[in-house]
């Protein structure tokens, strides 16, 4: 070991004792709690929480654009700006700065640059990309708009983004999602900064694409030489990236070390539990095999056959279809009785419209899904129309992936959850119906004082329990469960679906699974058919398919899942 | 692609128009017997001289014998042919010299108070949405209700009575006595605008009002979006960020109303005009409709629906402009 110069390992940005607080109702809430870290040149930093931990406030301090009314109380931002290895400038402290001023706003998107989760929503949907690129290059480096177009150009190039030239004049709209992330890390990497925030900027991405754009931040930051400080919940994401790791719980720092140290042998409880979950994921559950040791399948309940669906995005003067696009080419799939039959595909591979059709919310372009009903006997439902598809309605039923938007705000969880079984011409009426409710309630292993409350009284995992309480309701047999785990955190995906594991054994449910995440699949499911493009490419027994994929694609996306 | 949208867009309001044109003629062709028989009456009850052969041509020059395609057919082409509206038996003069002025005026007046209106409401709803909860927002949102619940013809009479009796001055009318019949010079413009601001002011009031109030909700919706924390992430100032990032962006519902702001405030004006007495369309409008003239209602009806679909229009267009999500779709 030879002696560095004190440039090379000194942080270019340390947090000291940060105190940020919400004040609510007359109390403050204590949001971030003496929080310290320090971020190096040329290291990635993971801050690990679940939501509410404090990891994004804390990153947001750091530029001061916490979100009002929360208030930094106290601690010290120390930046030594524009750090060499030649030129080692004394910290300032950025908290000293105003929020508003100039100086301040001199070092964001300069010298401390951002990207956020949500690529769709965090770019203006009526700008240029090239014109949100540039921007920051304009009113940092004076640039004048061709210069800063030129720019755009090269740096849109630099992330990987096809035919730069043309892509600089579109809007938002017309990329993917993995390409809006790209555009965003060109904007933040415009004027060279020397630490990078990234705020789950892979979350809302596909399993596949998150890969590319983790590779991608680790190539521009070994190329910048910047400090990344890299905020997630995901422990798969962590290990594949981190030099270091701090674990946040309810705004306090749990952990801090070595990315190896602490994945290897994590010293406080939470980050081992952090870690285990993530590691019961991308392995069959036990749960599952027990249950299937003890109880084998049934006959199929659901079978479908070339079920195509075709959209119309334009119509002649007439009415007549113009142009249609093909969302779903001819899918074949069955579900046996008590079988968990898992669906995986990137967003646009049609998995969500064959659940739709499955369920005959969609009307079949072409094909037959054929249900067994309880009596025995098989109906198509492709001919059927609403009034009689009703009652079939009350067999399937769908738990979706956002329990935020998919709980009425207005309702409260006992009108949500005895909904469906009003609209029962034999359902129960009076207190049967309020008895069932809290009987539905216990099932999801929630208090019987959750009925009289607000969906937003109620934390993520917490609500995607109400939704799957209201898809029960009416004794199902089968789910159509659409993503119910994406958005919640890894540690409460186990949960969830250990959940829907013991509802299944109680009430006897066969499941339909969608997901763009195979471990979750790997975990869940007994089957799994994997689609591309509007067509099952591969399909079988789910170890068979994830110990020996034969498909190019399904190989990919195993190759893309990130183990701990 | 915008060009495209536009050509579309603009091929779109030739059949929209002709459909207009022809329900306005339904209009004039509602009520019993043809306008001859109703001039007829009209001239008789007058006690004026009918002359037979008079009417006979006038028979043969709408058409009226004829079915009602011909007659749609030649009221129509005469309007776009020789901007001939047909007569006005109230009147008796041809529709054309009764409406043009008016329509004029009217049309300048909505402009002003549109300009007027947006110029002062949408910088309130700015201030009021960006200092929400503070001494200022509530001081603004109190008086916007004070306008939003105040009758217009009410504060009309409210300043007529404090202009007369405080300031000796009389605020009625578009001219002052010496222009009212002269015809179009420079000081008679001049003389206008002196008398404009008034009902430009009393018909603003309202909808200065309730357009603070729809821009504040607006940008109250924009002001938390994600991509203005990536804006002042970027370091803009506040102020820029918040021009340009969500005020554009809150803006595109007003564009979009546009199309039918005018025929609102020309029809919506009338108890105004008549208590300022204007000379504007609305009250002329009003008393054809009383007295079943029906050529000249007609004519209304047609202009305003044609300012209603040139407006639609316009706003669609504009809209795709300051809107790139709409001309792609």
């Amino acid at each position: 070991m030879y002696d560095q110069p004190p440039a090379l390992n000194a942080p270019v940005l340390e947090v000291r004792n940060l105190t940020i607080e919400f004040p609510t109702h007359g109390e403050r809430f204590r949001a971030v709690d003496d929080v310290s870290l320090a971020l190096r040149p040329g290291e990635t930093h993971c801050v690990v929480g679940e939501s509410g931990s404090g990891k994004s406030v804390t990153a947001r301090a750091i530029l001061q654009i916490v979100d009002k009314p929360g208030e930094i109380c106290g601690g010290e931002i120390l930046f030594r700006r524009r750090a060499t290895q030649a030129h080692f400038p004394d910290p300032i402290d950025l908290l000293r700065y105003r929020a508003n001023s100039g100086a301040m706003r001199d070092i964001r998107g300069k010298d401390i640059a951002m990207i956020f989760q949500e690529p769709m929503t965090s770019l203006s949907p009526v700008h240029r990309i090239g014109d949100q690129v540039g921007e920051a290059l304009r009113l940092h480096e004076g640039l004048t708009r061709r210069q800063a177009r030129l720019r755009s150009i090269e740096l849109l190039n630099q992330v990987g983004i096809r035919d730069p030239d043309r892509a600089v004049d579109q809007f938002p709209f017309e990329f993917s999602g993995g390409m809006r992330q790209r555009a965003m890390i060109a904007m933040a990497l415009s004027c060279n900064p020397s630490v990078l925030i990234a705020d789950e900027p892979t979350t809302a991405l596909d399993v596949t694409i998150q890969l590319e754009i983790l590779e991608l931040i680790k190539t521009l930051q070994a190329s910048h030489r910047m400090a990344v400080m890299f905020i997630t919940h995901d422990m798969g994401v962590v290990s594949h990236i981190a030099d270091k790791i701090t674990v946040m719980r309810n705004g306090r720092v749990l952990e801090t070390g070595e990315a190896s140290d602490t994945l290897r042998d994590p010293q406080h409880p939470y980050t081992q539990e952090l870690i285990q979950k993530a590691q019961e994921l991308d392995r069959p559950s036990d749960l599952r095999l027990d249950m299937r040791g003890r109880r084998s399948l049934g006959p199929p309940i659901i079978t479908t056959r070339d079920v195509g669906k075709a959209f119309v995005t334009s119509r002649t003067f007439l009415g007549q279809p113009r142009e249609v696009s093909v969302a779903l080419k001819g899918a074949s799939i069955h579900l046996k009785e008590g079988e968990n039959l898992g669906i995986v595909g990137e967003s646009g591979s049609g998995k969500t419209t064959l659940a739709r059709c499955i369920q005959r919310v969609y009307e079949l372009s072409s094909g037959t899904v054929d249900y067994v009903g309880r009596d025995g006997a098989s109906v198509d439902l492709a001919p059927l129309s609403e009034t009689e598809l009703r009652p079939i309605w009350r067999e399937i039923r769908t738990v979706f992936q956002d329990p935020h938007s998919s709980l009425n705000p207005r309702m409260t969880v006992g009108e949500i959850i005895a909904e469906p079984l009003r609209n029962d011409p034999n359902g129960p009426t009076g207190p049967a119906l309020r008895d069932r409710v809290i009987e539905l309630l216990d099932l999801v292993e929630l208090p019987a004082t959750a009925a009289a409350r607000y969906p937003h009284s109620f934390s993520g995992g917490q609500r995607q329990r109400i939704a799957i309480a209201r898809a029960i309701g009416p004794n199902p047999r089968v789910i159509l469960a659409d993503e119910p785990t994406s958005a919640l955190d890894v540690a409460l995906r186990t949960t969830v679906l250990n959940l829907l594991l013991r509802l299944q054994e109680q009430l006897g449910l066969s499941f339909i699974f969608v997901s763009h995440d195979i471990a979750v699949i790997r975990y869940f499911c007994d089957r799994i058919a994997v689609m591309k493009d509007g067509m099952i490419v591969e399909t079988g027994d789910t170890e068979t398919v994830c110990a020996s994929p034969q498909h190019p694609y399904t190989q990919l996306l195993l190759s893309a899942v990130l183990r701990v | 692609m915008l060009l495209r949208y536009t050509i579309r867009r603009i091929l779109w309001t030739i059949p929209t128009l002709l459909v207009v044109s022809l329900l306005a003629f339904l209009i004039i062709q509602a009520p019993p017997g043809d306008f001859v028989t109703a001039l007829t009456a009209a001239l008789l009850e007058s006690g004026d001289d009918v002359d037979i052969d008079q009417l006979n041509a006038l028979r043969e020059r709408y058409g009226l014998d004829q079915s009602v395609w011909v007659q749609y057919w030649k009221w129509i082409s005469q309007v776009l042919i020789a901007g001939d509206f047909g007569i006005s038996f109230e009147w008796r003069a041809p529709v054309s010299d009764l409406i043009w002025e008016r329509m004029g005026l009217s049309v300048l007046l909505a402009t002003a108070t549109v300009l007027f209106t947006w110029s002062l409401a949408l910088p309130i709803g700015i201030y009021s949405a960006v200092k929400k909860y503070t001494i200022g927002d509530y001081v603004v949102t109190t008086i916007g209700f004070f306008g939003l619940a105040t009758p217009n013809f009410l504060l009309a009479l409210i300043l007529m009575y404090v202009a007369v009796v405080h300031f000796g001055t009389d605020v009625s009318g578009l001219f002052s006595i010496e222009y009212q019949n002269a015809p179009w010079s420079w000081a008679k413009f001049v003389d206008l605008l002196e008398h404009l601001w008034i009902p430009v002011i009393i018909l603003g009031t309202s909808s200065t009002a309730s357009i603070i109030r729809v821009m504040r909700a607006n940008l109250l919706d924009e002001l938390h979006r994600p991509y203005v924390v990536t804006g002042r992430a970027k370091g803009l100032s506040e102020t820029r960020l918040l021009l340009r990032y969500p005020v554009r962006i809150a803006l595109n519902p007003f564009v979009s109303t546009i199309g039918w702001v005018f025929p609102q405030i020309i029809s919506g004006s009338v108890i105004v005009s008549v208590v300022l007495s204007l000379p504007t369309a609305g009250p002329l409008f009003l008393t054809a409709l009383k007295s079943q003239d029906m050529y000249l209602a007609g004519s209304f009806v047609l202009l305003l629906s044609v300012l209603a679909v040139l407006g639609m229009l316009i706003s669609d267009i504009l809209l795709a402009i300051i809107d790139p999500r709409i001309r792609f779709k």
